[in-house]
C-alpha cells in the first residue's frame, strides 16, 4: 500500500516543528531555510499552510531531468533526487508547477522531498495533526468521517 | 554545544559592527538570554546610568535552546537598563525573530552609544551592516515590517523595531517582532529609540547543529513535547481559550483588579473572557476569535488570532485594522479592560491593536489608564485638561488615550510617562498601582498573597513572569497553597523566581512551567549543551541569575524601601469575593524571605551567599 502526505491547513499552528524535523533529517542541523516543507503564514487571514512535494504521477521534474537524476522509489512512489548525479542545472525547479523543488547554493544540487525513505519526519514532529502520512488511496477518510458522524447525529433518521 | 559562540557588537556612535567571542565562562554560568545578556550588561555598564543616554547599552539575547525543537525554542530577551523603573529591564519575545538571530550565527547583538540618524541593523548570516532608516521613521511596525521585506525583496526577514511608541520616547515602549510579538515591558522600546535604531531585519540560513549529544536531544524532546500534549493546562486550556482561560477563574476568586485596584472583581469580566471571544457577536454575527497560533517551535500554541467587528465605532472607515491580529490575550484584556472598567470587547481589541502596531506595553498602559480615570473621577483632572470624558467604563476615551499616547500627542505626552510619574506630577502618588515604577499584572496582590511578596521583590518592577505563584496560590501547580495564606509563601517565591530565571536563560517560554518543572528542561539543556548542566548546577544558575540582577539594582540606588506595595493593597481591604476583608501582608513575609536568599536587612547580598553564587 501506498502511503501519502497529507496535509490539514486547519490544524496547523505555524510552529515550525515540521521545518526543523526536515532540516534535521537531511543535514543533522535545524534550518528552516534547508527545509523541504514549507509553512505559509497570511497573517491578513491567520491561516498557516504547510505545502511540500505531492510525488506527482505525472513527475515534470523528473521528466525535465537531463541526467536522470531523478527517479521513483518504488516502495514510496517518492521522486527522489541522486545527489551524486544531479548536476545543479536547475531545469527541475522550472518545469515544477509547484515550486517543490529548490535548489541549495551549499550543495549545488536541488533538493525535494523524498518522503524521509518511507518514515516523514515532518509528520511525526506534527504536534497537532496538520500533516499526516496516510494511505493514499484515502486522504479523504478523515473529511468523509467528519461529514458521516454529522449524518449519524441527525434526528429520527431511519 | 548549542550556542553558535558569537556575538555581533554595534557601536551606534562609531558606525561599525564587529564580531567577536562568546565568553564561554560566563556561557557557563548564566547558560544564555536573560541570564548571560544580564551579565554582559551588568560588567558593561554604570549601574547609575541615565537608561536613555548613550551610556545605556541594550542586548538581543538567545539561549542556547532557541532555534532548537525543543519545544517553545524560539524565546529571545531584550535587555538594557529600564527608563520606566530605573532597574534592570529584560523583556521576552517568541515569534520567530530570535531563532532567526541564531540561525543566522548569532547568540546575541549588543549596541552601544547612540547614533546621529536613525539606522537600522541589517543580519544576513556573517554580513551585517548599520543602514540608513531614514524612510523607515515615524513608521509604524507593521509599515517597518512590509516597507523592509519590499525594499529588500526578500519575505522572508524577520524583523525586530520599534514602533510611535519607541520613537517618540513613551517609557514603556515595546520592541515587537513579527507583527505582533512584543518584548513588551519595562520600556526597552524607548532605549531602542533614544539611539535612533529603529529595527534590526534578519535573515538566517546557517542553522543551529552543534548539539552535545543530538540523538539524546532529539528523544528527550520528543519525550518533554509529550508531556505538555498531555497536560489539561499545556494541551487543552492555553491551545483553546489561550492565556484568557484566566480572565473568569480569577475574577470569580476576587483577584482581578478592577477600576485602578478599587475593587478585585469585574461585572464586565465575562464581556470581554475567552468565552465571549469565541461566541458570535450580536452586531455582525461573526466570532472574535479566528484562530490559534504558535510561536517558533511551541507545540502549545496559546496566541490568539482574532478579527475585529468592522462596524464598531474604533475602526469604522479603517480597513486596515479589518484583517485578522494578534490578541486578545488575558493581561492586554485586564490592563485595558477590568483595570478601566471597560467591558467593550472590541474596544480592548482596537487598543491592543494600536499598542502592537505602534510598539506599547498594553499592561502599563492601560494601567496607566486606570490611573487618569481615578484623577478623572476625583476632579483632580478635568475634561479641558484631557479633551475627553475619561470616566471609568469609558471605552472612547481609552481608544482616544492609546492613538495620542503612541503618536505623543496633547495629554498622550503625559499618559506616556507611565503611571508613577503622571500621578506624582497631580499630587496624588498612592494612585499609581505600581513596583519600582513598573505597574501590576492583572494578579491582585490582596487575594494571592504570594504575589504580593513576588510583585515587591521583582527585579524590573511589578511583574508576573518573575515569579508566578499563581500557579500554586490558585492552580494548584505543582501543588496547591493557600492564596490568602502568608506562612510558606517567602520559600515558594524564592523557589518560583529562580526556576524562571533558568527557563529564561535557556530560551523557552515560561508557559512550559504549568507542565514541566526545572527536572524536565534539564535533560534537553544536558543534550544540547553538556552534562555538566545538572538539575542542581541549573537552581544554581537561576539563583545566581536573580542575585546578579538584584545587585544591579542596589547599584541603581534601589533599597530595601522600594520592595514594597502601594498602600492601597497593604490598607484597604478587598471589598468582595474570597479574599473580601483582606489586604497583602508583605511585612510577614519580607523578613525571612531576605533570610532566605542570603540578604542583609537592606536587602543588600550578604558575603557569604556572593561567595556561595560567584558574584
Amino acid at each position: 500500500m501506498q502511503k501519502t502526505l497529507h496535509i490539514n491547513p486547519d490544524k496547523c499552528t505555524g510552529c515550525l516543528q515540521c521545518e526543523m524535523a526536515c532540516s534535521f533529517e537531511n543535514y543533522a542541523t535545524f534550518t528552516p531555510s534547508k527545509s523541504r516543507i514549507k509553512v505559509f503564514d497570511f497573517h491578513h487571514t491567520g491561516r498557516k499552510v504547510p505545502y511540500t512535494c505531492t510525488q506527482c504521477d505525472e513527475a515534470w521534474c523528473l521528466h525535465a531531468c537531463p541526467v536522470e537524476a531523478i527517479t521513483i522509489d518504488q516502495m514510496t512512489g517518492a521522486k527522489v533526487v541522486s545527489e551524486s548525479t544531479c548536476v545543479g542545472c536547475k531545469v527541475c525547479t522550472i518545469a515544477c508547477p509547484f515550486g517543490t523543488v529548490n535548489y541549495v547554493q551549499e550543495t549545488g544540487k536541488v533538493q525535494k522531498c523524498d518522503l524521509c525513505g518511507g518514515d516523514p519526519a515532518c509528520a511525526t514532529a506534527c504536534p497537532t495533526g496538520a500533516i499526516t502520512y496516510v494511505d493514499a488511496n484515502w486522504t479523504g477518510l478523515s473529511k468523509m468521517q467528519a461529514w458521516a458522524d454529522k449524518l449519524g447525529n441527525q434526528p429520527g433518521a431511519a | 554545544m548549542s550556542w553558535t559562540g558569537k556575538i555581533l557588537r554595534v557601536n551606534l556612535t562609531a558606525g561599525t559592527v564587529q564580531s567577536e567571542p562568546l565568553n564561554m565562562t560566563w556561557a557557563k554560568q548564566y547558560l544564555g538570554s536573560r541570564g548571560l545578556a544580564t551579565k554582559y550588561l551588568v560588567e558593561e555598564i554604570d549601574a547609575k546610568v541615565d537608561p536613555l543616554s548613550p551610556e545605556n547599552k541594550i542586548i538581543w539575547a538567545t539561549g542556547p535552546l532557541t532555534g532548537t525543537m525543543a519545544s517553545t525554542g524560539g524565546r529571545y530577551t531584550v535587555v538594557t537598563k529600564g527608563p520606566l523603573t530605573g532597574a534592570i529591564a529584560c523583556s521576552n519575545s517568541g515569534g520567530y525573530w530570535g531563532s532567526e538571530l541564531k540561525f543566522a550565527g548569532w547568540d546575541m547583538v549588543i549596541f552601544e552609544g547612540r547614533s546621529a540618524k536613525p539606522v537600522y541593523l541589517s543580519i544576513e548570516n556573517d554580513v551585517a551592516e548599520l543602514r540608513d532608516a531614514g524612510h523607515l521613521w515615524g513608521k509604524t511596525v507593521w509599515e517597518t515590517e512590509e516597507t523592509l521585506k519590499k525594499q529588500l525583496q526578500d519575505p522572508l526577514l524577520r524583523i525586530s523595531s520599534i514602533g510611535g511608541a519607541g520613537e517618540n520616547g513613551v517609557l514603556y515602549a515595546a520592541v515587537v517582532n513579527d507583527l505582533h510579538r512584543a518584548a513588551g515591558r519595562s520600556g526597552v522600546g524607548a532605549v531602542m529609540g533614544s539611539k535612533n535604531l529603529k529595527a534590526i531585519a534578519v535573515r538566517g540560513t546557517l542553522g543551529v547543529g552543534n548539539l552535545v549529544n543530538p540523538k539524546e536531544f532529539m528523544r528527550v524532546t520528543y519525550e518533554k513535547k509529550k508531556i505538555l500534549a498531555e497536560n489539561g493546562v499545556t494541551g487543552q486550556g492555553l491551545p483553546t481559550y489561550g492565556t484568557q482561560v484566566l480572565m473568569n477563574v480569577i475574577n470569580e476568586i476576587g483577584a482581578l483588579p478592577t477600576r485602578n485596584h478599587r475593587d478585585v472583581q469585574f461585572e464586565g469580566a465575562k464581556d470581554i473572557s475567552a468565552e465571549a471571544m469565541a461566541t458570535p457577536r450580536k452586531t455582525d454575527g461573526k466570532k472574535h476569535l479566528v484562530t490559534n497560533q504558535a510561536c517558533f517551535g511551541c507545540t502549545i500554541a496559546c496566541g490568539r488570532i482574532s478579527k475585529m467587528d468592522q462596524g464598531h465605532f474604533t475602526v469604522q472607515n479603517k480597513p486596515q485594522y479589518w484583517g485578522a491580529s494578534g490578541g486578545l490575550e488575558y493581561e492586554a484584556a485586564w490592563a485595558l479592560g477590568a483595570a478601566n472598567g471597560v467591558n467593550d470587547l472590541e474596544a480592548l481589541q482596537y487598543a491592543n491593536t494600536i499598542c502592537n502596531e505602534q510598539g506599547m506595553d498594553p499592561i502599563t498602559f492601560g494601567a496607566t489608564i486606570g490611573a487618569v480615570m481615578e484623577l478623572y473621577e476625583m476632579g483632580v483632572l478635568t475634561k479641558e485638561q484631557i479633551g475627553v470624558d475619561a470616566k471609568f467604563g469609558s471605552a472612547a476615551a481609552l481608544a482616544h488615550f492609546a492613538e495620542i499616547t503612541a503618536k505623543g500627542e496633547g495629554f498622550g505626552k503625559e499618559i506616556g510617562l507611565g503611571s508613577k510619574r503622571l500621578t506624582e506630577k497631580y499630587g496624588h502618588p498612592e494612585l499609581s498601582m505600581s513596583v519600582k515604577g513598573q505597574e501590576f499584572p492583572a494578579y491582585d496582590a490582596r487575594g494571592i498573597q504570594g504575589m504580593g511578596l513576588g510583585y515587591a521583590t521583582s527585579n524590573r518592577g511589578a511583574c508576573h513572569l518573575r515569579g508566578y505563584t499563581v500557579a500554586s496560590e490558585i492552580l494548584g501547580i505543582p501543588v496547591k497553597t493557600d492564596p490568602l495564606v502568608t506562612e510558606g509563601k517567602p520559600g515558594l517565591v524564592k523557589a518560583f523566581q529562580d526556576a524562571t530565571a533558568t527557563f529564561d536563560a535557556a530560551g523557552i517560554c515560561i508557559f512550559t512551567s504549568f507542565a514541566w518543572t526545572l527536572a524536565d528542561v534539564q535533560p534537553q539543556v544536558a543534550a544540547a549543551c553538556g552534562e555538566e548542566f545538572t538539575l542542581d548546577n541549573l537552581n544554581l544558575i537561576g539563583e545566581r541569575i536573580w542575585n546578579m540582577e538584584r545587585d544591579f539594582n542596589n547599584r541603581a540606588g534601589f533599597t530595601s524601601k522600594d520592595d514594597t506595595l502601594p498602600p492601597r493593597l497593604l490598607n484597604e481591604p478587598a471589598k468582595t469575593g474570597g479574599a473580601k476583608g483582606h489586604v497583602n501582608r508583605l511585612g510577614d513575609m519580607l523578613p525571612e524571605y531576605y533570610d532566605l536568599r542570603g540578604w542583609d536587612a537592606d536587602g543588600q547580598l550578604k558575603s557569604d551567599t556572593r561567595e556561595r553564587l560567584g558574584l
